[in-house]
Formats: C-alpha cells, sequence, structure tokens
C-alpha cells in the first residue's frame, strides 16, 4: 500500500462519477482549470473518461512556462551572452523556443546556462562562483514565487551582490479577472489551483464567484481530489449557487499562508505583466522592490529586438482556452515535446505536451 | 550542411536521440547487423552465434548510493548482452580520465568494476586509457564493450509474439533514476533511493535454462519501462495493455516524481529486465524469478492484446485506459 493509492482508488472513483453524471445529468458543463499540475492530472488518469461528454474540461492559463512570453526567452539569452554571465533557469525554460533561439540552443552554441530547482540552489551556486553574475530566470505563481522571495531574502541578508533576478513573475487573480471579464471565454466553472491558494488563499479569488457569478473549487491534484471537485461544481451549477468552496483542505485555507504572502510582499511589488496569449495585465506580475534594486536583473537586460512568435504557433488560443491543443496545425506534426514549436508543448504542465503525452488519437476530437 | 546543434535532448533516450541514430548513424554504416538497433549485434563469427555491445558511461555523479560509474558499466554492458540471451564472456574498459581526479577515486571506480565482473563471471581483457587536460571530460567517462556467446538456441525475438503472452518485470522500477538524481545534492530534499544497478546475466540465464517460454526481454534503462514497451509494441502485430496498479513503484520514488512532474514509467533502471512469456509459463518462471534477489519483486504487469496493434495502453488506477507513449523531451541527462 502506497500512500498515493488512497486517492486513486478505482473502488472510490467509480461511484464519485456515478454521482457526478446522476447530478449533472444531461447538462453541459465547461469546466476551466488554471493549474498545469490539474490538466497534467486529468490526463495522465484520463478522467474524462469516467464522465459524461457533456462535462468538458478547458485548459486556462495555468502552466507558469506556457504563460511566460517569447520576449523574455530573448532577453535571457542577450542577458547570458554577457561576458563573465549565467543564466540560472528552471529546467523547462531552457527548451522553450525564443524568436531565434532556445535557451538550450545558446547553451549548445556557447552560452553559460545552468539548471536548478529551486532559487535557493541557484543563490548557493552564486556564493561559489564569485566571478561570475548570476541571473535567476524567476517565472512561476505565488506558489513559486514565494520561493524566490525567500531566496532574494537571504541573498540581501548575506549581501550576495553576483546573484540578481530577472522577474516574469506572475499572480493568477488579476489574469483570472481579465480572462473571465473577456466576452470570448465561455466558461461555466472553474478549478481553482490548489498550490496557488495554499499560498495565497482562497480569499483572493472570492469576486469570481460573487462579480463574475461564476461557481468555483480550490482543489487537490490527486484523481479523485478532480472528481470530487467536478462533483461539487456540479452541484453549485444544479443549486443556481455560486461559491468558493475548498476541496484541497488537506493544504489550504481561505487565508493561506501568512507567512510565504508576507516575504512576497517584502521583496516583491505587482508590476504590470505580459501573459503568452493574453497580453500585458495590469498589476499581474511582480517585480523586484526598488530598494533591492541591486539584485534587479531588469537593468542587465538591454533592448532586444521586437520578439517573434513562431509561425502557426496557437500556443495563446489553447492558453484562453479557446481552441483545444489538437485544433492546432503544429500539434503531433511540426511540434512536439522533442521539438516544441510553442511553450505549451514544453513543460509537463503545458496543455499540449499533456495532450501529446497521455491521450491517444482516440482522444483527440 | 545543417545548422543545428547537438543538444542534451539528442542523447536522452527520446525521439530526437531516435532519430539521430536512424538518420545519421544507422544510414552512414548500413551494416545489416546494426539494422535492428538492439541491445546487442547478433552475429555469426566462424559459424558461432555471439552477440557484441558497447555502451559509455558518463553517469554524474560517478559515485551514488547503490553504486558507481565502475559498477555500472560493468552491469549496463552485461545485461545488453544478457537480454539477447547471449550469455556474457569478456568485456573490454576504456576510460577518459579528467586531469586532477584523485588517484584514490580511481582505485575505488575499478575495484568495483573488477568485482562486479568477478561476481558476473565475466572477464575484462582489454582496455584503453586517455587522460585529457582539466575541464576537458568531467572526472571520468568509461566505454565498455562487451561479447556474448549464444547457448540459447533460435534466440530471441519479437516474432514468436502473440496476443495472450504475459509481460513480467523483476521489481521495483525508477531506482536508478532517481537515486542519481537525488544524488547530484541540488535536489534539496532528502530522497531514500538507491540505484538497482546490477548484472541480471544470472537471473536471466536460470529463466531460459529452467523455462524455454520466454520470448523477448529488454532491459528498461533510458527511457524506463514506457520506451521499452513502446518499442516493443511497434515491433509486434499485437498491441500491449499494462496495468498500472500492478507495477512495482516505491513509495519514495514515486512522491520524488509527483513532486517533479515525472512518470515513474519514463524514469531509467539500470537492473531491470521486462520480459514477454508465453502465459502458461508466467507463474513458473516467476517463481524462478522470485527466488534470486534480483527478482523477489517479480510480477506480472500486463499482457499483449490482439486489438489496440503497434500501441501501449495503460490501466490507470482509478479504472480509466489510456495510451502509454515512450518519453519525448530531455528528461534527466547524464544518469548512464
Amino acid at each position: 500500500m502506497n500512500v498515493f493509492d488512497q486517492w486513486r482508488n478505482a473502488a472510490v472513483a467509480k461511484p464519485l462519477a456515478e454521482s457526478i453524471r446522476s447530478i449533472a445529468g444531461e447538462r453541459p458543463i465547461r469546466i476551466m482549470e488554471v493549474c498545469g499540475g490539474h490538466t497534467a492530472a486529468i490526463y495522465r488518469f484520463a478522467l474524462q473518461r469516467m464522465l459524461p461528454g457533456t462535462i468538458q474540461f478547458l485548459h486556462g492559463p495555468g502552466c507558469p512556462v506556457c504563460v511566460t512570453g517569447t520576449d523574455f526567452i530573448d532577453r535571457a539569452i542577450a542577458i547570458a551572452r554577457a561576458e563573465k554571465t549565467t543564466v540560472a533557469s528552471f529546467g523547462d525554460l531552457i527548451r522553450v523556443p525564443g524568436s531565434t533561439l532556445s535557451l538550450a540552443e545558446a547553451r549548445a552554441a556557447g552560452s553559460s546556462v545552468e539548471v536548478f530547482y529551486s532559487a535557493m540552489d541557484a543563490l548557493e551556486w552564486a556564493v561559489h562562483h564569485p566571478d561570475r553574475t548570476v541571473v535567476f530566470l524567476a517565472i512561476g505563481f505565488e506558489t513559486t514565487a514565494c520561493t524566490i522571495a525567500a531566496a532574494l531574502s537571504e541573498a540581501v541578508r548575506r549581501q550576495v551582490k553576483n546573484f540578481r533576478i530577472l522577474s516574469a513573475m506572475k499572480t493568477m487573480p488579476g489574469a483570472l479577472h481579465a480572462l473571465l471579464s473577456d466576452s470570448r471565454t465561455n466558461v461555466d466553472a472553474l478549478i481553482l489551483p490548489g498550490h496557488v491558494c495554499s499560498v495565497i488563499g482562497s480569499q483572493p479569488f472570492e469576486f469570481i464567484a460573487h462579480e463574475l457569478r461564476i461557481p468555483c473549487v480550490v482543489s487537490g491534484f490527486e484523481p479523485l481530489d478532480i472528481l470530487e471537485s467536478v462533483r461539487m461544481l456540479s452541484c453549485q451549477l444544479v443549486e443556481h449557487r455560486c461559491e468558493v468552496e475548498i476541496q484541497y483542505r488537506r493544504a489550504v485555507k481561505p487565508s493561506g499562508n501568512v507567512a510565504a504572502q508576507q516575504i512576497m510582499e517584502q521583496m516583491f511589488e505587482p508590476v504590470d505583466m505580459t501573459w503568452r496569449g493574453l497580453g500585458s495585465i495590469p498589476a499581474s506580475g511582480l517585480g523586484v522592490r526598488r530598494e533591492y534594486s541591486a539584485w534587479d536583473a531588469a537593468s542587465l537586460a538591454g533592448k532586444t529586438a521586437p520578439s517573434k512568435e513562431p509561425p502557426g504557433c496557437r500556443c495563446g488560443d489553447v492558453l484562453r482556452g479557446s481552441i483545444r491543443p489538437e485544433e492546432c496545425s503544429l500539434f503531433r506534426k511540426a511540434c512536439t515535446p522533442d521539438r516544441p514549436r510553442g511553450a505549451c508543448m514544453v513543460s509537463s504542465e503545458g496543455a499540449c505536451a499533456a495532450v501529446y503525452q497521455f491521450a491517444g488519437a482516440e482522444d483527440e476530437h | 550542411m545543417s545548422t543545428e546543434r547537438i543538444t542534451l535532448a539528442h542523447g536522452a533516450g527520446g525521439e530526437s536521440m531516435r532519430r539521430l541514430i536512424r538518420e545519421l548513424f544507422r544510414e552512414a554504416f548500413g551494416s545489416p547487423e546494426l539494422q535492428p538497433l538492439a541491445d546487442a549485434a547478433l552475429l555469426e563469427l566462424d559459424s558461432r552465434q555471439a552477440a557484441f555491445t558497447t555502451d559509455s558511461y558518463t553517469v554524474k555523479p560517478i559515485f551514488f548510493p547503490g553504486g558507481n560509474i565502475g559498477k555500472l558499466c560493468i552491469a549496463g554492458t552485461v545485461n545488453d548482452l544478457s537480454v539477447m540471451g547471449a550469455r556474457p564472456v569478456c568485456l573490454s574498459f576504456s576510460c577518459i580520465i579528467e586531469e586532477g581526479l584523485p588517484l584514490a577515486v580511481l582505485e575505488q571506480i575499478v575495484q568495483s568494476a573488477a568485482e562486479e565482473a568477478r561476481g558476473a563471471g565475466v572477464s575484462i581483457v582489454t582496455g584503453d586509457t586517455k587522460v585529457v587536460a582539466r575541464g576537458e571530460c568531467d572526472e571520468i567517462f568509461i566505454t565498455t564493450s562487451g561479447i556474448g556467446v549464444r547457448p540459447f538456441g533460435k534466440g530471441l525475438s519479437t516474432d514468436g509474439i502473440k496476443a495472450g503472452d504475459a509481460i513480467l518485470i523483476n521489481g521495483f522500477i525508477g531506482d536508478h533514476g532517481i537515486s542519481v538524481l537525488a544524488a547530484r545534492g541540488n535536489l534539496s530534499m532528502q530522497v531514500k533511493a538507491e540505484s538497482d544497478c546490477a548484472p541480471l546475466n544470472g537471473l536471466i540465464e536460470s529463466i531460459l535454462t529452467e523455462s524455454a517460454g520466454v520470448k523477448w526481454m529488454r532491459d528498461a534503462t533510458r527511457g524506463g519501462l514506457a520506451a521499452v514497451l513502446s518499442e516493443l509494441a511497434e515491433d509486434t502485430p499485437c498491441g500491449i495493455m499494462i496495468d498500472e496498479s500492478s507495477v512495482p513503484v516505491r513509495e519514495s520514488v514515486q512522491a520524488v516524481c509527483e513532486l517533479l512532474g515525472f512518470d515513474p514509467l519514463h524514469i531509467a533502471n539500470e537492473g531491470k529486465v521486462v520480459m514477454v512469456v508465453e502465459n502458461a509459463e508466467a507463474e513458473k518462471i516467476l517463481t524462478v524469478m522470485k527466488r534470486d534477489p534480483l527478482g523477489a519483486h517479480a510480477v506480472c504487469i500486463g499482457e499483449v492484446t490482439e486489438d489496440s496493434t503497434g500501441i501501449v495502453r495503460l490501466k490507470t488506477p482509478v479504472g480509466t485506459v489510456r495510451r502509454l507513449h515512450r518519453p519525448a523531451g530531455e528528461l534527466l541527462p547524464r544518469i548512464c
């Protein structure tokens, strides 16, 4: 018996799926999830196949690598070309195509690019390489941002001057506001990102239920979590309720993790941010606070040529939930996880990569 | 002339590497023995059936829980011969050493390799040593080649595989890849995982001696179980159905995979053999496997099916069925 088995149990999953079927009836329900972890789990456990065809999952802008714009990659590559400079990155990001190269290709051509699992590891590397400027590519949502804030705070405390941050960190509530207020977005219910909510709580998402009248459930990432969340959303819809409910109680409180919020507040400030697919959204990003500008790499980036999106790539449409990955003409042909043309094919949390890796032709509509 | 450069993805065991091997190496070298791209080439040397293989080892770090590059380079080459139904006889040992490597470290690696070769009953009969300047390689890279003889009749192939055949594995998957990753020390977490690195020739020989029911086998190294099964499905006129719940994965390995977004089915092993066996012989073969410590956790993980030809399907723990693809993209560089 493995600890994961309790959330992956067919004997529980089947009746749960049955109860969703009886609650939802014939009613078409379009559920958007906005965390790549949910997208990956939905495909990995083929959850769509347990549910009536009338219930449809739409994949929103929830994969941090996917929503990072091409311009950010171009700036990172430009920085990596500088003398005695190392770009420190999370693994997936180095494979995202920029206008001409990916960071992995830049590395193959001689630039210094190192992969880390956390900002703290990159900071330690910087401490051990005092002769190099180490620029950490800070991407991710609140879940990752608080860990980067902790690393930055440590760099400031220890006065590690060769460590800098190039930020494309993003905050979820503002982006969801922009996406869900757009009249082109057609969503009946929302699965809220469990990890983001473990940091900022469920309260910052209350506006979605109250102002936009869309039922929300904060979900965990195991198949039974997601099925239970779908059941809770179906109940809200049938009962004409619009609330933010928490299914992922083992990790999420309405007020979130206050210590994590404080350190983010202390190190970062809201900035306008460009999202792939959604464009620039006011105050939807986190930048290094002015008092710590010595650790901000934004000034190192210089000017890069206007960035170009890969021809034919429809990642933007995928991230808005307006097309399914398999509706892009590059999908599984010119664009594969091995030779990704668009960001959504790179990360295991990207919708295109999840469909590619886990779905068969029979699942692709 | 192409302007493309080699990236780590070309060595990661996925699609890019497959393409490089097929379109460059196999095309250029052209020999019939190379064509199947198997773990070892099957040769007829002076009317004796033989197998020949070679493998380079660049694992980082060179010491990891459960082994080191010396042990690994013997086990890996022995296994490549064994899964082709050959009895490994002799190996070569060539190393490229970075200037500055402590002699004591080299001694430890060589002693491990020697001990492993003795244990596996193979001799190291030739070798080569090169030293390069600091920074021109990373500590030590080793290449081993091996020759085996094939006493087991017609040998193994996908030809006889038919619907109903059972698919067996000799134990837990993912241990090697995750233990090497954890040993790199950049994971910032404590992981209880030990590489499964071990020569499987003894286990395989007992099975082949006691049962004629084995049809095909492979060691599930880079690309993990998923890569081996995909290759199998593509080479047979049948389909493959795997029951994910029956695939042995340690909780610690599973936990790291969940945190980092890996699928244990994609993670490399260095002591795991996947076998397709006649259904009626499956129980007997499992009994033989379980007698050996390297097969103590052997299980049947699925079967060959008549439908869904050419693809691998997987029954998930919640009871749904999905495709299982070979891993794509850059997973974990330098795990072997």
